[in-house]
């Protein structure tokens, strides 16, 4: 890669107006916004989780097991993401196609725990709306949700512009974006596994 | 299900200011619509325009907004100023509560987000990249996504004038008083998507000026040789990315709260408003250096032009930012003393105010000893960085004061604290901008001001800025509280009237700086400033042309020195004719942003009315939309090297004969 | 100018995904296992579980994200430090500000 006195000179062999490496950087600190967002739902839950309104407490709604199963299948998308970049960086489009579709199938398992964990403490009584700890619970946990199906999205349109258009650089660099996105939503549902639910049903 | 939503005819409010507004705006616009239509200029504004990617012309849109934004703001102030001076002695004045705590939260609103937020970065857009000898910043599209999120905020708070209410809940929107159970109405609504849409695309502009100052800067240009004013920029872009998606959440949380059912900050289930109050001072408070850092960096490099010299204290003023950035991000509970958190709470944050008051005062001798032996030439902008200097001084001292929770118990919330906020962003960051707007006028431009209508507005500003708020002290002491809608107290009468005379003669000082565009728009071929480096300025964007190459640099020049262009001209260097160019890689102009912007105004109000079937068209309209932009593949251009050095030949013939 | 000449390093190889993963799988194991058998009194399974939490958030950052302190990589582990103390400040003196307006309250 270039200091920014070659990226100048290079400007105009390279085929698109912002360098990668550019593309890359940007995104890592749209991420760190990323990260102070979260951290103020974490700020809200931390001062609310105490506020039951005389309902039920996290001890009472965890079920640890289920989110174990949650926590694995990220951990797995993890693994498999990263299968797909090294596939990527040695421009093996099978490889990435490969990769790419098993890391969804993991995402898509994460989100259907989580959907079925709200589906369930919502017809048990105990939606955001009755009390402050389920509303922080719910849009902290909500919210991270929101992220990986996000991550999905941006999965399948990765599936198919690397399926029609191959490897070239430019989507090397959005794969590189998307796995430090789809890495980053891990480092948040540690945080999330352990203050929220193991804290919790402590 | 009802198609419109809660929106009906009933949404549009029978008042004859209101409509009188209304009145004036639909027949301004229809005449702009006529001239614009006989001119056939709506494809050039289209393609040239509104689309274009290119940051200068997008700084010169964004100053725009911030000066219509400035009309309505102040607007605002004259009829709160009036109203107060006429509702005295128990009379109730013209402007009923209904209508004017409307008018507060908007002044509010609009003064800070859609007002003095674009005008800094319009200045930051158009200067920027040519201190640090870019060709644009590092995503030209996402530039001009921000500039169409903001203005898609700014309409939303216009449309709320002609349809529905705004939020009456002051420019806070404290909870409860924002929640549903107090605020039913669509006022606070578009008070959170106003501010959500048009805070994301601040977040978006904050990602991209750091990246272009990482990554993008001429060679030889290390960190500590960047001009002052894009360190400070840099600064400001720093707090935003950290600071606004503070906001986003604390809106967010609000959003749930009025939309879902929620019970963040309710008074029952368990709610706490005291997080919502937090959450926004933590945002709030980095707010203010965001908008007061660069108009600091405005100052110093108009100070060491006007005196001839380099700036006193470079790295100082540099290092003094940033212990201004990050103190800023643990003060924020200085806003809500009175909350009643534990006494070492209220101290530690009274503590780290005062000692924000170090690195400014260092700022402020940094000034004044550059000033000190300069050969000092009294034009505008330096006018603007004195008056500054002397006025920004008592807004400073007066924080100090607040800064003690002791005293900030009993100021709190009265007209004191108004007049102290006041006299920080007036005479800091206004002053700034105004300063700015002077100075590198003839750079975006390519002719000047007229610098009589500029030393008038000069003048209108620093006196009636003095008449207006100085008295505001005084009725602070006397034990006024703020968004009072009608007094009853002798003593505070002759001081509402000071104060009121002191808001027209702003107004005067706003008009003069209209006329001073007018005038020179109309003696324009007079004014040309044809070397490009009117000032005898100190750094790159003095030595391109006025208004300079669309491409900025034809070579990227390198850097040797902080004052880079004062250096070249030492040496010599500057001017160079090059006997061939290379191609330049360019970005083209693109729908996208436009289109986006226009999908998150539909997006906002569709929320605001419950008009559901609208929101999710246009949110997934949005996600395509961005999609099939970042999946576009023709999105630059070269130019070729025979125009680079028609257009560079061109300039430099000029400057010969100049 | 593009990604080819990086060296593997910088983007991780196939031995340094396991060895993160497995890291990370363990890092994981321990508390939630804590946590579900009782192992521990409470004060000790606060400290696991924030341990385990640090940790494993520095393995990913290394071993997934890439953060390193090469002249190219500086920029991103710097922002993110910086990130981490903003984080620090905001959500640490939130809950000390609102804690103890809390406690003056008696609630």
């Amino acid at each position: 890669m270039s200091t920014s006195a070659t990226a100048h000179h290079d400007a105009h062999h390279d085929e698109h107006h912002d360098t990668g490496r550019n593309t890359t950087l940007g995104f890592w600190i749209y991420l760190m916004t990323d990260c102070i967002l979260f951290s103020c739902f974490f700020a809200t839950y931390a001062v609310l989780f105490m506020n039951t309104a005389g309902g039920v407490s996290g001890k009472d709604i965890f079920d640890l097991d289920l989110i174990a199963g949650g926590t694995a299948a990220l951990l797995l998308s993890s693994i498999t993401f990263g299968f797909a970049m090294i596939s990527a960086y040695k421009q093996n489009k099978g490889g990435v196609l490969f990769w790419l579709a098993v890391t969804f199938l993991f995402g898509a398992t994460f989100i259907a725990i989580e959907l079925y964990e709200f589906n369930h403490l919502i017809h048990a009584g105990h939606g955001p709306s009755a009390s402050a700890f389920l509303t922080a619970f719910f849009s902290l946990v909500g919210l991270h949700g929101l992220h990986v199906t996000a991550g999905l999205l941006w999965i399948t349109v990765m599936f198919i512009d690397v399926a029609k258009r191959g490897l070239p650089d430019r989507t090397v660099t959005r794969l590189g974006c998307l796995s430090l996105f789809w890495h980053f939503l891990d480092v948040i549902w540690i945080c999330v596994f352990s203050f929220v639910y193991l804290m919790g049903a402590m | 299900m009802n198609l419109l939503g809660k929106l009906s005819w009933d949404a549009i409010p029978y008042d004859p200011i209101v409509l009188g507004t209304l009145a004036v705006v639909a027949v301004g616009g229809a005449a702009l619509f006529v001239f614009m239509t006989l001119a056939k200029k709506w494809g050039w504004l289209w393609r040239e325009w509104l689309t274009s990617v290119d940051h200068k012309r997008l700084g010169i849109m964004y100053i725009i907004l911030a000066f219509v934004m400035l009309i309505r703001g102040f607007a605002d102030a004259i009829m709160m100023r009036t109203q107060l001076a006429v509702a005295t002695n128990g009379s109730e004045g013209y402007l009923p509560p209904h209508h004017y705590d409307q008018i507060f939260t908007a002044h509010g609103v609009i003064m800070i987000i859609f007002m003095a937020m674009p005008f800094m970065i319009g200045l930051m857009n158009i200067i920027l990249p040519l201190q640090i000898g870019a060709r644009d910043v590092a995503f030209p599209f996402l530039n001009n996504l921000s500039f169409w999120l903001a203005v898609s905020g700014a309409l939303l708070v216009n449309i709320s004038l002609g349809l529905g209410e705004f939020a009456m809940t002051g420019w806070v929107a404290y909870p409860p008083l924002s929640g549903l159970e107090f605020s039913p109405g669509v006022g606070v609504d578009y008070y959170i998507w106003a501010l959500q849409i048009s805070g994301i695309g601040t977040t978006l502009t904050g990602v991209n000026f750091l990246v272009t100052v990482l990554k993008m800067r001429a060679p030889g240009m290390k960190l500590m040789d960047m001009p002052i004013f894009t360190w400070t920029c840099t600064w400001a872009n720093v707090l935003i990315v950290a600071s606004f998606p503070i906001l986003t959440a604390a809106l967010a949380m609000l959003t749930l709260d009025r939309y879902l059912d929620f019970h963040f900050f309710t008074n029952d289930a368990g709610g706490n408003s005291m997080m919502y109050i937090n959450l926004f001072w933590a945002w709030g408070h980095p707010e203010v250096y965001i908008l007061v850092l660069p108009a600091f960096g405005i100052f110093s490099e108009i100070v060491s032009t006007f005196t001839g010299k380099r700036l006193f204290g470079y790295k100082s003023m540099v290092y003094a930012s940033g212990a201004i950035s990050i103190l800023g991000f643990i003060v924020w509970l200085h806003h809500f003393f009175t909350m009643g958190s534990s006494a070492s709470v209220n101290a530690f944050f009274g503590i780290m105010t005062m000692i924000i008051a170090i690195p400014t005062g260092v700022k402020l001798f940094n000034w004044l000893f550059t000033m000190y032996k300069g050969r000092i030439r009294l034009e505008v902008p330096m006018l603007w960085t004195i008056g500054f200097i002397i006025l920004f001084s008592i807004g400073g001292m007066t924080g100090v004061l607040l800064a003690v929770p002791g005293a900030d118990y009993v100021l709190h919330n009265s007209l004191f604290l108004i007049a102290h906020f006041h006299n920080t962003i007036i005479a800091g960051a206004v002053f700034g901008y105004l300063a700015g707007f002077t100075f590198w006028f003839p750079k975006a431009m390519g002719f000047h001001l007229d610098p009589k209508y500029g030393k008038i507005s000069f003048w209108c500003w620093s006196v009636g800025f003095l008449l207006a708020f100085m008295p505001l002290y005084v009725l602070g002491f006397l034990g006024m509280t703020r968004r009072l809608n009608h007094t009853d107290n002798p003593d505070w009468n002759i001081w509402l009237y000071i104060a009121a005379v002191g808001a027209f003669v702003i107004a005067i000082g706003i008009a003069a700086q209209f006329v001073q565009l007018f005038l020179g728009f109309k003696n324009k071929d007079k004014n040309l400033d044809k070397t490009g480096d009117p000032w005898n300025g100190h750094t790159l964007e003095w030595s391109l042309a006025s208004p300079p190459q669309f491409y900025n640099f034809a070579k990227i020049p390198h850097v040797e020195d902080i004052d880079a262009f004062t250096d070249m001209k030492e040496k010599g260097t500057a001017y160079q004719r090059h006997a061939s160019y290379e191609p330049i890689h360019m970005p083209s102009n693109t729908n996208a942003g436009p289109i986006m912007g226009l999908l998150a105004t539909a997006l906002g109000f569709a929320l605001i009315w419950h008009i559901w079937w609208l929101a999710g068209a246009s949110f997934i309209g949005l996600i395509v939309a961005f999609i099939c932009r970042a999946y576009a593949s023709n999105t630059d251009y070269y130019v070729q090297p025979d125009e680079v050095a028609r257009i560079e030949n061109e300039h430099l013939d000029n400057v010969a004969k100049g | 100018m593009s990604q080819h000449d990086q060296d593997a390093h910088s983007h991780g190889s196939v031995s340094s995904y396991v060895v993160g993963f497995v890291l990370s799988v363990i890092l994981t194991v321990i508390p939630f296992w804590a946590v579900m058998t009782s192992a521990f009194d409470r004060a000790t399974l606060f400290a696991v579980i924030v341990v385990t939490a640090v940790v494993q958030i520095i393995v990913h950052l290394k071993y997934f994200l890439h953060l390193n302190f090469t002249k190219e990589g500086k920029i991103d582990t710097l922002s993110f430090i910086f990130t981490a103390i903003v984080i620090v400040m905001v959500v640490g003196l939130s809950i000390w500000i609102i804690y103890e307006s809390v406690l003056m309250m008696m609630y």
